[in-house]
């Protein structure tokens, strides 16, 4: 089978589990509006987080309250969307040990298809939705002179943003291929990744954001761009161009997982009985 | 042939824990040079002892877990390598877990299969009417999963693995858990669905009663090895099994004398436990006891699977046997 089949099987075969899991979650229609609303209210919440901290001061790491909140509205929305379509392959490991993941196996669809539409819940809608709230403002408050080259930059670094969060998702997804129960090691870089980079990359240390820059690629997901729409000095001093990098970072990320989870996969041991 | 395993081998790699930091590694076979072939139409029961290698067996003619040596083949496709092209061809009933949506009603999860295997409409509609009478489960189409019974939810995973027409059903131990009815309910469909459709079928079972009634081979693995594989009589002489008669007699009496036919092994009040060997046939030794005993009632017991595993594996002495070279049509 070709890529692009499989590709277009994967797609069809993550609608239809979707489909079902949608349906499944409306049989509980008070749960899922309770669920939806309090999404909603904690994720709100997050942000109110960092308002807080501006009551107390001017600027954080020498960014301005729009500045960060720009950062964190390109980081929320990207997240926002990886987690609705990657967001569960962190049952992948229960699976696993529950023997359920062998049921996958025997359909007629791509796996990685199938385990990513585990469990898809519309409610994470609310995280896309109050990032995309604070993104508007930050892009109504920040003070830029927009020019085309940089307005057509903001959706690209959401897009690729969400790429990126997406290869992190399936890495730490294969990495449960090895370590039976490693949910919470793949939550601490994805849920981690975002969180840290609400925050403007003055404020950590050096080695710490060449880390996230050259080891985990989270620089690219908004500080970088960011820091080339405010017209703000770059983070280690990084080349020009490389604010339209994100995606080619995020198609190099999602190779590389796609290639770690085929081996993963080909090595997977199923469980006794 | 339409299943091939020759000299199929999978080993798994333990890690064991021996101290601070350190690791011994120690290496399982889990199935050990195991070959044989199944004819299509076949239906054949796969039986051992717990941990003998069945489902990774199982695992391995589905795609599931990829050999660790030796070729397989199922309708002349590598499992492992074309999981998805296969599975089109083969059905998986896991005894133990529902493939069916919990939440939803029944059909959604038929109208699932439908789209995924991507079967034409008419055939869908022909075959899930069908399965759906046979197994009785027509009344329940939008009765949400989770309130099955276990007996209706097995049924209903059995059509699910069907509604594609494959050429190929595996189960894992269909009937545990099941009362009576439900299990005679499948068995009766099974037999059906091998004799009118010439499925090819592959079951893991515990229950003698489900080889008995429903297949003419069966294979024991032990160890990950075939110990032995033919028709189920032939395991019961190998095995030198017994069948259990209970008489009820009119009074107390002395242990019954049959001579060579039957040995009481046990004794309470009118009640009498007859051994004889479960290859010969329980007639001529039940109007044996009638015409010279006081005889009120009578039942006969079937050994189970366990004990005639036991007593086959005692027989050989644990050393594999090398595979009979059959050629069943």
């Amino acid at each position: 089978m070709g890529e692009v089949t499989r590709l277009g099987e994967g797609l069809r075969a993550y609608r239809l589990i979707a489909g079902m899991w949608i349906r499944s979650s409306l049989t509980y229609r008070a749960s899922f509006f309770l669920t939806l609303i309090g999404n909603l209210v904690v994720t709100g919440l997050d942000f109110a987080t960092i308002l807080l901290m501006f009551t107390q001061v001017d600027r954080l790491g020498g960014w301005t309250m729009p500045e960060v909140a720009f950062l964190y509205g390109l980081s929320a929305t990207a997240f926002g969307f990886a987690d609705l379509v990657f967001g569960s392959l962190d049952v992948l490991g229960t699976r696993i040990r529950d023997g359920s993941f062998d049921t996958l196996l025997v359909r007629p669809a791509p796996v990685l298809a199938q385990i990513g539409a585990d469990h898809f819940a519309l409610r994470r809608l609310g995280r896309i939705s109050q990032g995309g709230l604070v993104l508007a403002y930050a892009l109504t408050a920040i003070d830029v002179d927009w020019t085309p080259e940089k307005v057509l930059l903001v959706p690209v670094t959401v897009a690729g943003g969400a790429v990126i969060f997406c290869a992190l998702f399936l890495m730490g997804a294969t990495f449960q291929f090895v370590a039976g129960d490693a949910a919470e090691v793949q939550n601490a870089f994805t849920y981690g990744g975002t969180t840290l980079l609400q925050y403007p990359p003055t404020v950590f240390g050096k080695d710490f954001v060449r880390g996230v820059t050259f080891l985990l690629p989270l620089a690219f997901v908004n500080w970088i761009p960011a820091a080339h729409i405010l017209g703000r000095p770059y983070p280690l001093r990084l080349p020009e161009w490389t604010a339209w990098a994100p995606p080619l970072v995020a198609v190099a990320g999602c190779a590389l997982a796609g290639l770690a989870w085929r081996v993963g996969l080909r090595s997977y041991r199923s469980t006794g009985s | 042939m339409f299943i091939e395993v020759d000299g199929v081998e999978k080993v798994f790699e333990v890690r064991k824990k021996t101290g601070f930091l350190k690791r011994e590694r120690r290496q399982v076979r889990a199935v050990d040079e195991l070959s044989f072939t199944v004819a299509r139409g076949e239906m054949v029961g796969y039986i051992g002892p717990n941990g003998a290698g069945k489902s990774t067996t199982i695992k391995m003619l589905t795609g599931i877990l990829t050999p660790s040596g030796g070729r397989l083949r199922v309708a002349g496709i590598d499992p492992s390598r074309e999981r998805t092209k296969l599975a089109h061809r083969i059905g998986v009933v896991f005894g133990q877990r529902t493939t069916l949506w919990w939440d939803l009603p029944l059909i959604d999860s038929y109208r699932l299969m439908h789209r995924m295997y991507r079967i034409p409409d008419a055939r869908y509609r022909e075959n899930l009417d069908r399965l759906v009478e046979l197994l009785s489960l027509d009344t329940l189409l939008d009765v949400p999963v989770r309130q099955l019974s276990l007996g209706q939810r097995m049924r209903g995973d059995i059509v699910a693995a069907l509604l594609h027409d494959p050429d190929v059903l595996y189960l894992d131990e269909p009937t545990i858990g099941l009362d009576v009815i439900s299990k005679s309910k499948v068995r009766d469909f099974l037999r059906e669905l091998n004799e009118e459709h010439g499925t090819t079928v592959l079951l893991t079972t515990h229950d003698l009663q489900d080889i008995e009634q429903l297949c003419s081979r069966v294979m024991v693995i032990d160890h990950g090895r075939l110990m032995y594989d033919g028709p189920l009589a032939g395991l019961h002489e190998v095995g030198e099994s017994e069948r259990t008669l209970v008489v009820d007699l009119e009074r107390e009496l002395p242990p019954i004398d049959m001579g060579g036919a039957a040995r009481v092994v046990k004794v309470e009040g009118p009640r009498q436990w007859l051994a004889f060997p479960a290859s010969e046939s329980a007639a001529p030794l039940v109007a044996r006891v009638a015409a010279e005993y006081p005889l009120v009632d009578l039942s006969v017991r079937e050994p189970d699977i366990e004990t005639v595993i036991a007593k086959m594996l005692h027989s050989l002495g644990d050393t594999p046997k090398p595979p009979s070279d059959r050629t069943t049509a």
